[in-house]
């Protein structure tokens, strides 16, 4: 094929026949790609609105017991008539705001913790008991006590969530300030680097994309202490409606709860892990 | 005769839980300004102890070193340092990384600055200053690296193994940036390495490590024109294989010992 011997385009660029085959080949790629997405897609919807319609129909002809398992239609019109009154999202807000204290503030103050540790061996080898047995722990039985210390209100709720937060994130970034490469290190102390240089030079930007994930592991956590910290004491909150839904049996509200739990905690999600993605295509 | 650097009966012992371990045993060695010596030896004989404690990155259990008369007690921006890897921060730019210890040093200035970019002309970096290290080749990056230790204007350079993670082709064009880059300045130079041909194309002198533990064994001074030449021409000489041969014999001898 004469075609395929170079030729020179008219921005003066030659373009080789290995260009175009390589440019045939990246569409074949894209298409195959394309194709098999389509098809998990098409399964995912299926799932979804499958589900769904199975438990209408098996709600409306009371396959099951209505009053505990509800059913969709029921659910998304409790949700539409509370969010035209009012009531549903000064609830919402009130849960995401508690959230996000509580994963940022567990985040903080776990990486603080963990500098802090980290500057001094000493002080690393005497709370390492105290840091296991607080690790093992259920935070969330600490509840009560943040309760009474605190007083019922946002503040035991937020204290719960950084509770389940703060010694995770301690122990995770912790381990990444001693993973860093001592060759790093080396680098900063051989320019006569002290400690302090040494840790805002080499330690912590090399542990931050560490930090950054342990965001994104902290968003579930939080969900976790804020939602059991409404249980016990919220006036307020998704995690109230639930238990106020438990308390007079309008288990269609439990599940409309849930609904938005479930939609809002992955909307957060999401925006963390955006987030992460920008910031460490920045590093 | 003065010497740019001297170790004076040095002895390291580490210790750990394990016991403690005696690295090296009594080095005494003078390195004349502008020199050029090398360190061989089979692994374990302290090469590497020996270069930290004239960096001033560890202080020796007895004994001494001092750089251009004065009494070493820590890192100093007369010693400039060169790792077996780049190590440039892969979370900042080149830029960023050549001017690290420009900064904490606290010695950023016009004249400087305009140093460290007259650096990255020598070494053909120009124009990668905004560029981050993972997306230079092995080559570039080592080069980075040296620019960010020639910033601080060392009169010593330390070189621990600086070739051994690149491909042959870019070691030998490296080796001859390094050499030209030290004459020109008129530097000072301890090279690390493991590699025959590499100690004796580059170096004035050779000095042969035994282990268990790591003292000197001997030395050898490398005759013109060798020593003179530049490193890929200095393998093509004549009296070149002879001082591998015996360089080679005389590390075939320390093994020998060890097994004794």
């Amino acid at each position: 094929m004469t075609e395929s011997i170079a030729k020179k385009q008219e921005d003066g660029r030659v373009e080789r026949a290995g260009d175009r085959i390589a440019a045939e080949a990246l569409a074949v790629y894209m298409r195959a790609r394309r194709r098999s997405g389509a098809w998990v897609l098409t399964a995912q919807l299926l799932i979804l609105f499958g589900s769904i319609g199975l438990w209408e129909i098996a709600g409306r002809h009371k396959w099951i017991d209505v009053l505990i398992f509800s059913y969709p239609s029921k659910v998304f019109g409790l949700l539409w008539e509370n969010l035209l009154e009012g009531t549903l999202l000064p609830h919402v807000w009130v849960t995401v705001l508690e959230t996000l204290c509580g994963f940022l503030l567990g985040t903080l103050c776990g990486t603080l913790l963990a500098a802090v540790i980290w500057w001094s061996p000493f002080l690393a080898r005497v709370l390492d008991p105290f840091i296991v047995v607080l690790n093992s722990m259920p935070k969330v039985a600490l509840g009560p006590i943040f309760i009474v210390a605190i007083g019922p209100g946002l503040g035991s709720i937020i204290a719960t969530a950084l509770a389940v937060t703060v010694i995770i994130t301690t122990l995770v970034v912790y381990t990444s300030f001693k993973e860093v490469d001592a060759n790093y290190v080396k680098v900063v102390r051989l320019f006569g680097g002290n400690r302090l240089t040494v840790f805002r030079r080499v330690i912590l930007p090399a542990s931050f994309p560490t930090i950054i994930s342990t965001l994104k592991v902290n968003v579930g956590l939080s969900w976790v202490g804020v939602i059991v910290g409404e249980f016990l004491v919220a006036r307020e909150g998704l995690g109230y409606l639930i238990i106020y839904g438990f308390q007079v049996f309008n288990f269609t509200l439990v599940i409309s709860s849930l609904f938005v739990i479930a939609l809002v905690a992955t909307l957060m999600y999401q925006a963390v892990a955006y987030m992460e993605g920008k910031l460490s295509r920045r590093l | 005769m003065s010497y740019a650097v001297e170790v004076l009966n040095m002895t390291h012992v580490y210790v750990t839980e394990q016991g403690a371990m005696l690295a090296v045993e009594d080095i005494r060695l003078g390195v004349r300004p502008g020199e050029f010596v090398s360190l061989v030896g089979p692994s374990g004989c302290g090469k590497t102890t020996i270069l930290s404690v004239i960096a001033g990155l560890i202080q020796p259990t007895s004994g001494s070193v001092r750089i251009q008369g004065q009494m070493l007690s820590g890192p100093s921006a007369r010693v400039g340092y060169m790792l077996q890897q780049d190590y440039l921060f892969p979370w900042t730019t080149i830029w960023n990384n050549v001017m690290t210890g420009l900064e904490i040093t606290r010695q950023v200035s016009d004249e400087t600055t305009a140093y460290v970019r007259q650096l990255l002309q020598q070494m053909g970096l120009a124009g990668l200053e905004d560029r981050y290290p993972t997306q230079l080749s092995g080559g570039m990056r080592q080069r980075a690296a040296l620019v960010r230790t020639l910033a601080l204007k060392p009169d010593v350079l330390l070189l621990d193994e600086p070739f051994s993670a690149l491909d042959y082709q870019t070691k030998l064009t490296l080796e001859e940036l390094v050499l030209d880059t030290l004459r020109a300045g008129r530097k000072t130079a301890i090279l690390v390495t493991h590699d025959l041909s590499e100690a004796i194309a580059m170096s004035d002198r050779v000095i042969v490590l035994g282990r268990n533990p790591g003292r000197i064994r001997r030395e050898i001074e490398i005759p013109e024109p060798i020593r003179s030449a530049m490193p890929l021409e200095a393998r093509e000489l004549p009296d070149f294989h002879r001082l591998f041969r015996e360089l080679w014999q005389e590390l075939l001898e320390t093994e020998g010992e060890d097994e004794r």
